[in-house]
């Protein structure tokens, strides 16, 4: 809450990091969140707030390749640091293939959780290119989708991990 | 002629994938106007209260605001609103009836501006007895929530005179024959009484509204699923011809029911109405755990069977909270009546259900509303008799089930589907004549869902000069693959390939009326609509041609974005140029869908009975009550699959909606106040909880009212869960009568000789 703040002049911090690869310096208020500055201030606004709680995972974005939730995250602790939102993603027009996994596979339906979805995924696979079936849901485990089932999601991600296995319709095989 | 378009049955990618997979869609709160302002809502902290003065002079006062809502403001309107019911302010006048009721809204220059106004806004309250239970709220002596001898009716009631009962709302009986009898004459007679909690829909965009006023017209952004009939409450609200107001519908994250009708929109329009701004209002997800829900349930059933296992009778009594305000609480307790008997044939049954205010968040819509709630109670009644009457779960089924053409409920559609073949599918997908490996349990549920709502839909169809089509339906793509879907009409229809044929959203100024999007109806009705406006332009594209060649129009071949005869073609910009004589012009098709009264298959309702299917398997860890799935499974009784990878994805969507019903998902109350108001306490299900496997087959009977025989689909999967659930827990001898299975209850009802169960019923007597 800011009542504390009120009537008062608000502190201004000038920081400057990376976002999808451009420079970027502002001024901000301390207490701004990334997430709000990503959308407000760059009109970046494939981050979405949902849960505002860190338990959702729509407004992942990375922070130096490691996924952090944007809603509980200060844009100062962004501060020389490299952010990679879902805009960034795409090179030159060029899908990432998680991106054209997600298409591919109709991991997507209403989109509100794709762009966390995909970049957290985003992160597993770099660091664990081939992960197991178990190891892509608990580290997907912090993103919801309401919509999906979260069935072709895991497909999408195991067709791009090279982990899937020859299968048939969805999800028909056991673990 | 032939259109061979091939537009349907074909799993095309979603055409709006692309723009969703790199962060471009659009969403309302995505939205920004030059000057616009952040609204947040001030809310009540009591159950029940009379409100006897709002000071928000220190709020007006704050740097940054711009202007303080209050009841105050709505002097020159009539601020109460509700489609079915208009019992509702659209903002606190006197008195509050829940916690979370708005009471005040800040517009300021930026939401922690408008944060921290609201905590400088005094309201004084005089505590008033509340009712924030259904026992509460049907005792002898329950404080009235609407004290009044005749409820208003909404804009869209059709519901008769509604006179309520101290706090009934509304009630629905629906009967065929004599009951009592039959229990007389019955070997086997089932009964209990179950509850069904209170749960969120959890769509992940919470509700979100833009307004802006120019002059008397104003403007809305909105995630609602309804445009139009939002459209209409607001003009009624403000006194506004429906033309001047427009409301705009961007990519919605999700509704499920919890944006059907009118939700945030007003008290959004009369902040910005007094702010002079553009003003806009994004919930919280506590702010839309107490903007609907899905409503809680009391429910006593009995079911009476001959001693072979022939169903004989059923009665059932129910009781639904639909908290302080009706919403949408009337519809759902005449579909959960409906629901109530399930899909079988009986001699005679008998259903009264209740909607019963109390304080608590008003309740609603939320994806297979009366049949989620009723169908695992009627099924493992079933499964029960077919336990006593020694024969086997899947046998009673397809002995009792009703036949095609058989009446479902007295006066409504006779049944338009094939449950035998329904159920011997899930029966063969769950490997049912092979033994189960030790400790594990099988079930699977029936049932149907009336399903449509009202069949009002149009769409146009403008084919332009350079030979692509833009599709204008109302229709709100919220996940479910409208625009793609309602695209490969369109492509099926003039040959055209999906790439060439655009749907920009909802905007009640540019796409025509369409009833609302929910019921599982987009697809079966403006789906019609749709096929109609295009066949209008392929009529018009093969008159052009026709007279060209001097031929009749069946002579003539769509094909390919033109029309052929033999050899010979001419494109559709050819056809245009011929008829304008210039490069520009264009051919403009429309399409209705309207009841037919007294013929026609949209005659008699509902629509179509949506098919409600699911089964299941499972163990139970003894130690802790946790229950695992080692496979679900569900049938989509589609008529015909326009994409069956779209109807696929809403099967599991559906079906993982239905775990998180059965498994964890409740809204705890404690004296009207959410226990659980964020997700860190609500748990919904996460990637972990999937089952083991997951198996969906698609029923293409070709046996619904749309076009080709298509009927919808993405709600019966979800009440299917919970009845499979639970008969495969009863397959293991844990017998339950209370929604969600927690690791809790279900050791509880495993040790049940050793603890104490419930013995009280929930009401002592008929109210
Ligand atoms: S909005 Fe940030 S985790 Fe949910
Ligand atoms: S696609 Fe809607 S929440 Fe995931």
């Amino acid at each position: 809450m800011t009542e504390g703040l009120i009537g008062q002049e608000r502190p201004l911090v000038t920081i400057s990091l990376r976002v999808n690869g451009e420079p970027v310096e502002a001024v901000i208020e301390p207490r701004e969140l990334l997430l709000d500055f990503l959308r407000d201030r760059l009109g970046l606004m494939g981050a979405k707030r949902s849960c505002d709680t860190q338990v959702c995972g729509a407004c992942t974005v990375l922070l130096d390749d490691l996924p952090v939730s944007a809603c509980c995250t200060l844009a100062y602790e962004a501060r020389g640091r490299e952010v990679l939102t879902i805009e960034g993603l795409a090179q030159d027009g060029a899908l990432h293939p998680l991106q054209q996994a997600f298409i591919e596979h109709t991991a997507v339906q209403c989109g509100f959780c794709t762009s966390g979805m995909i970049l957290t995924a985003r992160s597993l696979l770099q660091d664990h290119p081939r992960p197991t079936r178990q190891e892509i849901r608990h580290y997907l485990k912090g993103n919801l989708c309401r919509c999906t089932g979260y069935w072709n999601i895991l497909k999408a991600v195991e067709s791009v991990a090279g982990s899937g296995r020859q299968r048939g319709r969805v999800g028909e095989e056991a673990t | 002629m032939t259109a061979s378009g091939s537009g349907i049955g074909r799993s095309v990618p979603r055409v709006d994938a692309r723009e969703k997979v790199t962060g471009q869609a659009r969403f309302a709160g995505d939205l920004k106007l030059p000057g616009m302002l952040h609204g947040k809502v001030l809310r009540s902290i009591y159950p029940h209260a009379r409100i006897l003065g709002v000071d928000v002079s220190k709020a007006e006062a704050l740097p940054g605001v711009v202007a303080v809502l209050t009841g105050a403001d709505l002097l020159d309107i009539d601020p109460y609103y509700g489609h079915s019911i208009k019992d509702r302010p659209l903002i606190a006048i006197d008195r509050v009836r829940f916690v979370g009721e708005p009471v005040a809204a800040v517009a300021a220059e930026d939401e922690a501006t408008a944060e921290a106004a609201l905590n400088l806004i005094e309201v004084e309250y005089e505590v008033l007895p509340a009712a924030t239970t259904m026992q509460a709220a049907l005792a002898e002596d329950a404080p009235l929530l609407h004290e009044v001898e005749k409820l208003r009716p909404g804009l869209f009631h059709g519901l008769g005179e509604l006179r309520p009962q101290g706090n009934i709302c509304y009630q629905h009986t629906i009967a065929r024959g004599e009951v009592a009898e039959a229990f007389e004459r019955a070997d086997i007679v089932v009964e209990g009484e179950y509850t069904f909690p209170a749960v969120y829909q959890y769509a992940m965009e919470p509700h979100t509204a833009v307004a802006q006023w120019e002059g008397d017209q104003v403007t809305v952004w909105a995630s609602c699923q309804h445009p139009y009939l939002v459209r209409a409450e607001l003009a009624d609200l403000f006194g506004l011809p429906v033309t001047d107001v427009r409301v705009i519908v961007p990519y919605v994250g999700g509704g499920f029911g919890s944006k059907s009708y009118t939700k945030m929109e007003p008290i959004t329009v009369a902040l910005a109405r007094k702010a002079r701004r553009p003003v806009r209002i994004a919930n919280r997800v506590d702010e839309a755990m107490v903007t609907t829900r899905r409503h809680n349930m009391v429910c006593r059933m009995r079911t009476a069977a001959s001693a072979d296992g022939t169903l004989l009778a059923r009665q059932v009594s129910l009781w639904l909270d639909t908290g302080a305000y009706a919403d949408n609480g009337p519809r759902v307790v005449a579909t959960a009546a409906d629901a109530a008997p399930g899909p079988y044939r009986w001699e005679s049954f008998h259903v009264d259900a209740y909607g019963v205010y109390t304080n608590r968040p008003p309740s609603g819509s939320y994806r297979a509303f009366g049949a989620t709630h009723l169908q695992w109670i009627g099924e493992s009644q079933v499964d029960e008799v077919a336990r006593r009457a020694g024969i086997d779960r899947v046998e009673i089924r397809l002995c009792n089930l009703l036949r095609p053409g058989e009446e479902v409920r007295p006066g409504g559609k006779p049944l338009d589907a094939d449950l035998v073949g329904d159920v011997r599918k899930i029966a063969e997908a769950l490997d049912w004549d092979s033994p189960k490996p030790p400790g594990t349990g099988r079930g699977l549920g029936v049932g149907l869902l009336a399903a449509g709502a009202r069949p009002v839909s149009t769409a146009i169809v403008r084919l332009q000069a350079d030979g692509t089509a833009l599709l204008l339906v109302s229709t709100t793509e919220m996940g479910q693959g409208a625009r793609t879907v309602l695209s490969q009409l369109v492509s099926e229809e003039l040959a055209l390939p999906v790439e060439r044929i655009k749907v920009p959203g909802g905007d009640t100024n540019v796409t025509p009326y369409d009833r609302s999007t929910g019921a599982s109806r987009s697809t079966t009705l403006a789906g019609k609509a749709v096929q109609r406006a295009a066949r209008q332009v392929r009529d018009e594209l093969l008159a052009i041609a026709g007279e060209h060649w001097g031929v009749a129009p069946h002579a003539l071949e769509l094909r390919q974005g033109a029309v052929w005869y033999g050899g010979k073609s001419l494109t559709f910009p050819d056809l245009i140029h011929e008829r304008f004589g210039f490069s520009g012009g264009e051919i403009i098709g429309h399409g209705t869908v309207r009841p037919e009264a007294g013929k026609g298959s949209y005659a008699a309702g509902p629509v179509f009975w949506e098919v409600c299917i699911g089964g299941a398997e499972v163990r139970v860890d003894p130690g802790t009550g946790r229950i695992h799935i080692l496979k679900l499974v569900s049938v989509a009784d589609v008529g015909h699959a326009v994409n069956p990878e779209l109807v696929e994805a809403q099967e599991m969507g559906a079906s993982m909606q239905g775990l998180g019903n059965a498994l964890f998902e409740e809204m705890v109350f404690d004296e009207g106040q959410i226990l659980n108001s964020t997700l860190l306490d609500y748990h919904v299900p996460t990637i972990e909880d999937l089952p083991d496997a997951f198996i969906s087959r698609l029923v293409e009977n070709e046996d619904g009212p749309g076009a080709y025989g298509i009927k919808g689909v993405g709600e019966g999967a979800l009440a299917g869960v919970p009845a499979a659930v639970v008969n495969a827990l009863a397959d293991l001898g844990i017998k339950v009568n209370e929604l969600p299975l927690t690791p809790e209850r279900i050791w509880r009802a495993l040790h049940a000789s050793d603890v104490p169960q419930r013995q009280e019923p929930i009401f002592k007597e008929n109210p």
